[in-house]
């Protein structure tokens, strides 16, 4: 069973890298009028104000893409089911939830981010071109996890051991993995932003196949709210387990500093979004500052600064 | 930008005194801490101040690890040190900036919690002439009926979807309807930043009446403790904490059991241990890792264990004394070093003390559960193979000069002195209940080892205030994010068609769905 779940992750990393690469070929051969039509679509959806598109550039080869298109779909939607049966075999094979140590927790992280993904698209079509760097993130994340990060399959250990397990680190994962979401609209808005403001140097140049900066922006400011509430959630639980394992329920551990560190910031972002004299720009440039406080958090306190949460596993 | 413009329209006012001068001032410095642009920078620090605290070491993690970063940057660490920055969330800067931000928060809240209170109270306004020129806005309803018949539906409709909603009738006949909905953003957002308040004003609760005090605790009757400050190896007490103020508690660790994994990983720890509080019976009770022992104003954690090695030792005079020493913990395999001290052997019985001819025994050990016969370090947690390699020494401990020094250690000083001196050439190794003569024909025998815990007492009576911000706080939050506060007018004339207008007060994507949905109902 722990072997399955090795196999299936890796076909699952190979099902992202072909949605990539169908992303990648929709992006590159879809017509920019396709993409701006679709987002255009998306924002009177979203009660926007009206974004004409003047520029029609002829696609490429628009039946291409739209194949490709359609593929992309297909392939995150399959990667997804193996992504989900690698972590639920994982669990099987361990006879524990499947995230006791920091290989799991990414690919846990990753399947929540992938989750997160495939509602968003479902629900504003137009977010299409997202996906190439969706997956991008997510072959990365997972290409790590596999490769540097992987532990064999052992029993909790006697401190992690409790029900918060369950809870604690549930709400920890599925807050990082909509930031991952977050995260890669707020790049992308700030791409489409650059590239409006007329910047064409990468990363920039990317910016001419994106949606409308404006519904970008939107949908990066649901995605943190979603998920904001829920890291708060996760950081009270450790705070109340860590009042019942270690005798405080604060201690500036370096994950909760980090932990509090990223809450901060990605606090300063909803303020500075809600705040009309800083600008859009200015606050997404925050939540991405806030998703760097989130990798800080996940790689330099598990394997570059030692303190308390020293359960990555990772030898 | 339009504030700079507006500043330069104002006429040229005389020169102020000093004092106006000074409120002028003061005032200016209270708009500036108070704005969001000033909170949000405040914010920032407030992350950026953090980091240092997780880069360097910190005395309230690790003390060991500040000492050896004292070594390691000989120049650099007292410049550290004097800014404060092995000990950055008690440092002066820190506290700084969280106390500005709170201070700008209160600053911030107060005026908007006096608004919302009176929008609570206040019946929303009336129609805007201009429907139109509202973002939702719709032109011939198609309602029937007269116009009072038409407001009294609407009203009834509107307060079935929670609506505040007021009826004006207009002077030229016909009336206006104003509703409002989603104060609970409001009340949400400001719950959210006064539980901020509340949770600081619970962890400096905490930190003033709370206190945490750390030791060993070897298994049996004879060592237990009680909750003193004279029992612990450390301790750390809030500022209004008195050393009598502890509650009255009494322990003795009556087991201990850990269980590995083939692999040597822990798979579980539970202690069993006996207490009583006051004059109260004793109780048994368990305590195990994620589960500490919780008395009314103290609670008790299991934080480490190991091995204490029992020794007895018969002089030179027939005397027999029996010892046992908690040995700290070399590696995760359970190799433990410590010294069993015995400062009353080799006195004559039949002679007066003399101060400068003392004989006394020690023994510098490192105790080895599982040994494999050639490493000095062990190779599994537990007690497979135990061996205890010990190293007598002999002369003057330098225990009765009333100096504290470590019972983990010998007093280095004897020993560079002459006064302590190391007895033979070779270590001793010894197995459970194994023993040997040493060279003045006193025998030492390894009884056998007891374990012991480490445990931590915390007490903070601040934790509730915390948790319930804590809760308070993400209600709040949830509240302010979910919540969309919106406006919806209708303009009755005394004939004719109804109008309708609406607004969101908030960020609110489904506003236009809303509002035709809530159209196509009351029509």
């Amino acid at each position: 069973m722990a072997a399955l779940s090795d196999n299936l992750l890796v076909y699952a990393i190979l099902g992202y890298a072909l949605a990539m690469l169908a992303y990648a070929v929709e992006y590159a051969f879809g017509s920019r009028s396709v993409v701006s039509r679709v987002a255009e679509r998306e924002l009177v959806g979203a009660g926007g104000p009206p974004v004409v598109e003047t520029d029609t550039v002829p696609a490429a080869d628009p039946g291409l893409a739209h194949l490709a298109g359609r593929v992309a779909y297909a392939a995150t939607g399959l990667a997804w089911a193996l992504h989900l049966a690698a972590l639920v075999t994982r669990g099987l094979a361990a006879h524990r939830v499947p995230w006791g140590n920091m290989y799991e927790f990414v690919m846990a992280v990753c399947l929540v981010g992938a989750t997160g993904w495939l509602i968003l698209l479902t629900r504003r079509p137009g977010l299409r071109p997202l996906g190439l760097f969706v997956t991008l993130v997510l072959v990365l994340l997972l290409g790590i996890d596999g490769m540097l990060l992987y532990t064999r399959i052992a029993p909790l250990q006697p401190a992690l051991n409790s029900y918060w397990l369950k809870i604690h680190v549930t709400a920890a994962i599925t807050a990082s993995g909509t930031f991952l979401v977050g995260f890669v609209a707020a790049a992308m808005t700030l791409i489409r932003t650059g590239y409006d403001e007329g910047k064409r140097s990468f990363p920039y140049s990317l910016g001419d196949r994106l949606p409308p900066a404006d519904g970008l922006e939107r949908t990066t400011f649901r995605v943190h709210a979603f998920a904001f509430p829920i890291w708060t959630f996760a950081v009270i639980c450790g705070a109340i387990w860590a009042e019942a394992a270690w005798g405080r329920y604060w201690g500036w551990d370096p994950k909760e500093t980090w932990s509090f560190i990223a809450w901060v910031i990605y606090a300063g972002y909803l303020h500075a979004r809600a705040t009309p004299s800083v600008k859009r720009t200015v606050a997404t440039w925050i939540a991405v500052l806030g998703w760097a406080a989130m990798m800080v958090n996940l790689f330099g306190v598990n394997l570059v600064i030692s303190g308390l949460h020293s359960y990555a596993g990772v030898k | 930008m339009s504030t700079v413009d507006v500043r330069e329209q104002v006429p040229e006012t005389p020169p102020l005194g000093p004092g106006a001068l000074l409120v002028t001032q003061a005032r200016k410095a209270w708009r500036w801490l108070t704005s969001m642009r000033t909170a949000l920078i405040l914010l920032f620090l407030l992350a950026l101040a953090a980091i240092p605290g997780s880069l360097l070491p910190q005395r309230n993690l690790n003390e060991d690890k500040v000492r050896q970063y004292y070594l390691a940057h000989r120049a650099l660490a007292p410049w550290l040190d004097r800014i404060g920055a092995f000990d950055v969330f008690a440092s002066v800067w820190f506290s700084a900036i969280y106390l500005l931000l709170f201070t700008s928060l209160v600053g911030c809240l107060v005026p908007r919690l006096r608004g919302q209170v009176i929008a609570l109270v206040r019946v929303p306004p009336d129609a805007p002439s201009r429907l139109d020129r509202l973002p939702a806005h719709r032109e011939n309803l198609a309602l029937d009926g007269d116009p009072a018949a038409i407001a009294a539906r609407l009203r009834a409709a509107l307060r079935g979807r929670r609506f505040r909603t007021v009826v004006r009738p207009q002077p030229g006949g016909g009336f206006t309807i104003s509703a409002e909905k989603g104060y609970l953003k409001e009340t949400g957002n400001l719950l959210f930043h006064f539980a901020l308040l509340a949770l600081l004003l619970g962890v400096a609760f905490g930190s003033w009446y709370g206190y945490r005090a750390d030791r060993v605790v070897v298994r049996g009757e004879d060592q237990g403790f009680c909750n003193t400050l004279q029992q612990y190896d450390d301790y750390g007490l809030g500022a209004r904490v008195a050393p009598g103020d502890l509650e009255p508690f009494c322990l003795t660790l009556d087991d201990f059991q850990a269980t590995y994994l083939d692999t040597g990983e822990p798979a579980d720890f539970r202690a069993a241990v006996t207490y009583t509080v006051g004059d109260g019976a004793a109780r048994p009770a368990v305590v195990k890792v994620n589960d500490p022992l919780r008395l009314a104003r103290a609670r008790i954690y299991l934080l480490g264990h190991g091995y204490a090695p029992v020794l007895r030792y018969t002089d030179r005079y027939g005397v027999t004394q029996t010892t046992v020493a908690p040995f700290m913990n070399l590696d995760g395999n359970g190799t433990g070093q410590g010294v069993l001290f015995f400062p009353d052997a080799n006195v004559d019985p039949t002679r007066p003390r003399d101060p400068f001819d003392k004989l006394q025994v020690a023994f510098q050990g490192v105790y080895v559960p599982t040994s494999d016969g050639v490493s000095p370090l062990s190779t599994f947690p537990a007690e497979r193979n135990p061996v205890l390699v010990l190293t007598p020494y002999r002369g003057d401990l330098g225990m009765d000069a009333g100096i504290p020094h470590s019972v983990y250690s010998l007093d280095q000083h004897q020993i560079d002195t002459g006064r302590l001196k190391p007895v033979g050439t070779e270590p001793i190794r010894l197995k459970p209940g194994g023993s040997t003569r040493l060279d003045d024909g006193t025998t030492v025998q390894f009884v056998g080892t007891r374990p012991w815990i480490a445990v931590t007492v915390r007490y903070d009576p601040g934790e509730r205030v915390v948790l319930i911000g804590a809760v308070c706080l993400l209600l709040g939050l949830v509240t302010s994010l979910t919540g969309k506060r919106r406006r919806v007018w209708f303009r009755i004339p005394p004939a004719g068609p109804v109008a309708a207008g609406a607004l969101a007060r908030s960020e609110y994507a489904g506003f236009q769905d809303e509002f035709d949905t809530l159209m196509k109902e009351l029509e």
